[in-house]
């Protein structure tokens, strides 16, 4: 006999009341599932339009590696197996069970025949039991690491559908699965088909049953299916209700994520986002995405170091008002202005939420109201008056380049190959400003052909920005465009990493390389040529405007290894990097709330663990924000922090 | 009479205040100058005016309010029968209001924070601190009477000398629109600063509420107490009994440690005349290094736990 | 509560401030000008006092430099109206600017205060809101830092020296020398004075008629001499911290 797949089995016979129910329940399910996703779509819709590309090849791609396959779990190996383990579970059964529907309803009902027949049906059989043991043992993993393990990002402050909603989605899928295997396996027991061998699952635990008569078999068989359809059902239509929803916001949240400029900003109204109507639709989308995975949270470095902020409970906030849970004032300002828009955060989301910008949004929001603390409005006076946030006349932005053996060639009137933006800190900090004429003396040597705009230049806004004055972001722009377009050069370069990412990605269309790309070239054409090895062993910490921001790892590596460097790698690295805190305009704020650990303390405990003597900086700020925790940490003498064109500037030196 | 030279004298709190005293120092010279006789105006019980001895006469007018309104209108009134060449002000929160009203309503000028004068020419010429004291300019007034608002330390307080000759005047004062209701005394602080020979004063270079302990470790292994600028008073860092300057309290320590005080003028004038001034600051051209005895440039946060530590090695040691 | 404000733009001493070739003046060429810092504080005074009590605030000041942004930096603050006196003559002292400025004031009444700052570091012959004062026939006190307006009388708070302040009752209107508002002066976004500029006017009035000469004459503008300079301790942060102690222990102060 063939093997072909029972239609009905003992329902159809003895319960067939049952079997045009379970059509009418489900009709109703739908009903109730399209609704309530419709609740949502409604939802998102109240949001500002947005213009994107909806369908792309990269958007496919993302989909795949994000959505089906997890990508953003990957350094999560647990967390990877057991998502992988349910989802996968999950697809396969209800791919199972939809083709058991056509089987039923379209080919043997209206076409007489079933393709649920022969090897493929036991294929079939034998692919959805291992499914359904895998979903199991995912779920049971799940369980573990919620209920035993307990790691601190899995709780929530704020539950934007119901506090009891993560057990409900575990329990419920669970008891799917084991309902499920049941009905499978009192069918087998009662029937014994000889094929049931492939059901490997099923015909095991069929084994316990087989000692029963056929009448309690048939009963209890009923009973579970009845018990099976009905969790799935509950389960359906509570999708857009529950936790479960994620599989649609998140799918369609990874596929609408952000192509472009990691982490750019687009332009934006200046009051602000008040209420979450005056967030884009593609925002909502993201807020509802969220899986209260905790992830952003366990990256934030303000979260870390005991201030308001964490990145989770911002989206979850959003969410609950989202779904009408919630009212009032969307997030509060101590957690807003905690932020140093470091985006690691972002960059763990699995879901592609982009925490960040929503911050942005709001803080605007609260500039443009004028609630802003007295350190932010000085430093905002003082740029928008002087184009600098140490209040320092703009005449005085190249005074630093006085004590240098020779004149940098002014670009506002001499055609040059490289401008050199050289950014404020880097112009107007005492501390900083021998390093700057190390760069200059650097670049002279290598025979670079550069120049500055001397006062011309301005702040490149990009913590303005970032900060929410989105009109003073503007004013900065437009001055420096104003000067890039009367100043002669061929590329820009920058030694800021903020001022990169502002250049490169949120001016008009302007070539921008980083400092240390441009040392890399030179190094590896042969143009610069260190005098000698410098036999020190190092750790580097990645900026995040260069490194998370913009993707510039490897060229600052490969300088250091040109300088015969030996690099160990903090634990913390790349993408990872810890934010030295000063991002955000957050180096112009007080700190709020009980401090445990200033996010900078933290990074040189960090290297200082590492045995290393030096701790390399490619950022102006990183190298005050380290220089003081050093101190404030007690680690003077045991790790001094350099930028890396100081090591240059060194392998340069003739060997004595 | 066209070389008569006038202080205003203000008191406070029922006593004749210093700078009234340096001013007629400084008026004695110019008298001598313009060859006209010093005198007082007094507008206040004659009791008052013992100190005021310097003065070839005090003129007193009693029963004047003590607002703006009153005293001006009093001191117009004298200077239009009188026609001095020359009244000197104090330039003091005090007096620079009656100063500059009465000055409005003789049409004359009121030079204002004047550091010396001198008769040239048969013009008084004022030497003033402007744009916060990086410029000073010589202003000479071309009519007279003229007013001169005077700063506080131009000169060494005049000694009372012999009881002074008091001519009792009359005038009579408008209805007044601005009444006195009553003084607002600072929350009393724990400390009274004049009172300390150790002070440790904190400016805008300390950066943040946080750094005062850096401050108030350093004050305690000195035995002396934190005192700030203005900035830092209105930041709330401190309380008003701790300020320092212009509108705060004037102290004459037996040292004075500034730490990142760059040391604009109202600050200055309320501590110039401490002992030994000592100035910790990043900018090696902020002003307060040419007013401080001993200076540092260097970044406080550097200078200071090592300062404190070695204080407290010394006199643990002692 | 309808408020006058009387703004004026000063030197800004961040940059650095040249000496004219006349030896009398201030060299211009590089001259950046700034609210004057009191002036400010009398403008947030005045917001504050509209948010407590209502009514209107106008700002008023002489045509300069720049003064544009500030007038429309006013109204995006807050500000009502904002009236510019043009036709400005050439060699004004703070006396004879504080008489135009009365004139022009004079036809913006009635109003409940005008508010000014009372001083600017670059007067020389007289304070602006008591001269002002004067000629409008108003009631003046300086030396501002709070005011509350309750009916005809103000209870306005003056600042005196070492932390004591006094508190005067004002019959109203008057004219008040503000030393500082209750709280800083408040930010205002570069977006909305932006917008000011597209939305609103600033309303001109000429000047009025002749205030005679000046009553100064500047004979000389210079830098201070500087007739000493502290004795710096030089070396590391360390080593001049173990010279301070030194000469601290020398004269017996640990």
């Amino acid at each position: 006999m063939e093997p072909v797949r029972p239609i009905f089995y003992n329902i159809h016979e003895h319960y067939h009341w049952a079997e045009y129910t379970q059509y009418v329940l489900g009709g109703l399910v739908a009903v109730l599932f399209v609704w309530g996703l419709w609740q949502h779509v409604r939802r998102w819709r109240l949001g500002k339009p947005e213009t994107i590309a909806l369908a792309c090849k990269e958007r496919l791609a993302g989909f795949l590696r994000y959505a089906l396959f997890q990508g953003r779990l990957a350094s999560d190996r647990y967390a990877l197996a057991m998502h992988l383990a349910i989802f996968f579970g999950m697809a396969f059964l209800f791919l199972g069970t939809a083709l058991a529907t056509i089987d039923l309803d379209v080919t043997h009902l209206m076409f007489g025949f079933q393709f649920l027949r022969g090897n493929f049906y036991l294929a079939f059989k034998l692919v959805l039991d291992i499914f359904a043991l895998a979903l199991i043992a995912g779920l049971a993993l799940a369980f573990w690491r919620r209920y035993v393990l307990k790691p601190e990002r899995l709780k929530n402050l704020v539950y934007p559908t119901f506090p009891l909603d993560s057990f409900y989605l575990l329990a419920i899928l669970l008891a799917i699965a084991v309902t499920g295997l049941v009905v499978e396996a009192l069918r087998l027991a009662a029937s014994q088909p000889a094929w049931a061998g492939w059901s490997i699952a099923g015909n095991t635990l069929a084994k316990a049953f087989r000692p029963m008569n056929a009448d309690t078999l048939r009963t209890l068989h009923f009973l579970f299916w009845c018990l099976h359809g009905l969790l799935a059902f509950v389960f359906i239509a509570l999708v857009p209700h529950s936790k479960a929803f994620h599989l649609v916001s998140s799918s369609l949240s990874i596929w609408l994520r952000h192509l472009g400029p990691t982490g750019a900003l687009p332009a934006a109204e200046a009051a602000g986002v008040a209420k979450l109507s005056d967030f884009t639709w593609r925002q909502l989308v993201q807020f509802d995405a969220c899986t209260w995975c905790g992830r952003c949270q366990d990256q934030c470095p303000a979260h870390a170091s005991g201030q308001p902020l964490s990145p989770k409970n911002v989206v979850l906030q959003l969410n609950a008002q989202l779904l009408g849970k919630r009212g009032g004032e969307l997030v509060s300002a101590p957690e807003l202005w905690a932020c140093t828009t470091c985006r690691a955060c972002e960059e763990v989301c699995p879901v592609f939420i982009e925490q960040p910008r929503a911050i942005v949004d709001m803080r605007r929001h609260l500039v443009s109201e004028g609630q802003i603390e007295k350190g932010l409005q000085e430093a905002l006076t003082k740029l928008g008056r002087y184009g600098n946030s140490f209040g320092q006349s703009d005449r005085a932005r190249a005074k630093w380049t006085q004590g240098l053996p020779f004149k940098i060639k002014d670009a506002r009137k001499e055609a040059v190959e490289y401008l050199w933006f050289v950014g404020d800190y880097a112009s107007y900090d005492p501390r900083l400003q021998p390093v700057t004429r190390a760069t200059a003396n650097v670049f002279q040597q290598a025979g670079v052909d550069f120049g500055i705009l001397y006062e011309a230049e301005r702040n490149s806004g990009n913590d303005v920005r970032r900060v929410g004055e989105e009109g003073l972001f503007e004013m900065l722009r437009e001055k420096n465009m104003q000067a890039f377009q009367k100043a002669q050069f061929q590329k820009l370069m920058t030694t800021d990493p903020h001022s990169l990412h502002a250049l490169k990605n949120e001016y008009d269309n302007l070539n921008v390389i980083h400092h240390t790309e441009l040392l890399d070239e030179l190094f590896r054409s042969g143009k610069l040529k260190p005098a000698r090895r410098l036999e020190t062993t190092v750790t580097y910490h990645d900026p995040c405007y260069l490194g998370r921001y913009n993707g510039i790892y490897d060229a600052p590596r490969r300088v250091l290894a040109a300088l015969g460097v030996k690099l160990v790698e903090m634990p913390r690295h790349r993408h990872r990097s810890y934010c030295c805190g000063a991002g955000g305009g957050r180096v112009w704020m007080e700190d709020t709330g009980e401090i445990k650990e200033r996010p900078a303390e933290s990074r040189v405990r960090e290297a200082a663990a590492l045995g290393v003597g030096t701790l390399v900086v490619a950022c102006p700020k990183d190298l005050v924000m380290f220089q003081d925790a050093i101190k404030t940490a007690g680690l003077e003498g045991k790790l001094a922090v350099k930028d890396l064109m100081e090591l240059v500037e060194e392998a340069l030196k003739p060997a004595a | 009479m066209a070389s008569n030279i006038w202080v205003l004298a203000e008191t406070w709190r029922g006593q004749i205040t210093e700078t009234t005293l340096e001013l007629l120092t400084l008026g004695r010279e110019l008298a001598g100058q313009t060859g006209g006789p010093l005198e007082a105006v007094l507008l206040g019980d004659k009791s008052l005016a013992a100190p005021l001895g310097a003065a070839d006469n005090v003129l007193c007018a009693a029963n004047v309010a003590p607002t703006p309104e009153a005293v001006a209108a009093a001191l117009a009134q004298l200077v239009r029968e009188r026609q001095p060449q020359a009244v000197l002000v104090p330039w003091t929160n005090l007096s620079m209001d009656a100063g500059a009203l009465a000055a409005a309503q003789l049409n004359a000028p009121f030079v204002n924070g004047c550091k010396d004068l001198k008769s040239d020419g048969g013009m008084i010429v004022a030497q003033c601190v402007v744009y916060g004291g990086k410029l000073e300019a010589a202003v000479a007034a071309t009519t007279a009477p003229a007013l001169f608002g005077v700063l506080p330390g131009s000169r060494p307080a005049a000694a009372a000398g012999n009881a002074p000759t008091v001519t009792e005047v009359a005038v009579s004062v408008p209805e007044a629109r601005v009444k006195f209701n009553r003084y607002l005394e600072p929350e009393t602080g724990d400390v009274d600063i004049t009172q300390k020979e150790v002070l440790v004063a904190v400016g805008r270079g300390i950066q943040q509420q946080d750094n005062l302990e850096l401050a108030e470790s350093l004050a305690a292994a000195l035995g002396g107490a934190v005192c700030g600028s203005r900035p830092v008073i209105d930041q709330g860092w401190l309380p008003l009994s701790r300020q320092v300057g212009k509108s705060g309290m004037s102290v004459k320590p037996k040292l004075y440690l500034m730490l990142g005080i760059s040391g604009a003028p109202e600050h200055v004038e309320g501590m110039k005349n401490a002992q030994l001034i000592v100035a910790i600051n990043t900018d090696a051209n902020a002003p307060i290094f040419n007013v401080a005895h001993l200076g540092i440039n260097a970044d406080l946060f550097d200078v200071v736990p090592a300062l404190t530590e070695k204080i407290r090695a010394v006199k643990g040691g002692a | 509560m309808n408020t006058l404000v009387l703004l004026k733009m000063v030197p800004d001493v961040v940059e650095e401030l040249e000496v004219a070739a006349d030896g009398k003046s201030l060299d211009t060429s590089f001259l950046r000008t700034i609210i004057n810092e009191r002036d400010d504080h009398a403008l947030e005074q005045a917001l504050l006092l509209k948010e407590r009590h209502g009514g209107k605030v106008t700002v008023v000041a002489l045509d300069a430099p720049d003064i544009d942004d500030t007038l429309f930096a006013a109204m995006a603050k807050g500000a009502d109206r904002a009236v510019k006196i043009t036709d400005v003559p050439e060699g004004l002292t703070t006396q004879t600017a504080a008489k135009l400025c009365a004139q022009a004031l004079a036809g913006l009444l009635p109003a409940d205060l005008i508010l000014t700052g009372v001083q600017a570091l670059d007067d020389l012959d007289g304070l602006s809101a008591a001269i002002v004062a004067h000629q409008l026939g108003l009631p003046y006190i300086g030396v501002v830092t709070g005011v509350t307006a309750d009916g005809p009388t103000a209870t306005v708070i003056k600042e005196f020296a070492g932390g004591v302040r006094g508190e005067f009752a004002v019959t109203l209107p008057a004219v008040l020398g503000v030393q500082a508002a209750e709280k800083p002066p408040r930010y205002v976004p570069v977006a909305k004075v932006r917008a000011m500029m597209k939305t609103q006017k600033i309303e001109t009035v000429p000047v009025a008629g002749d205030v005679g000469a000046a009553t100064i004459e500047v004979r000389q503008l210079a830098k201070p001499v500087v007739s000493s300079h502290a004795e710096m301790l030089e070396g590391s942060p360390e080593e001049a911290a173990a010279k301070l102690v030194e000469r601290l222990a020398q004269r017996g102060l640990i």
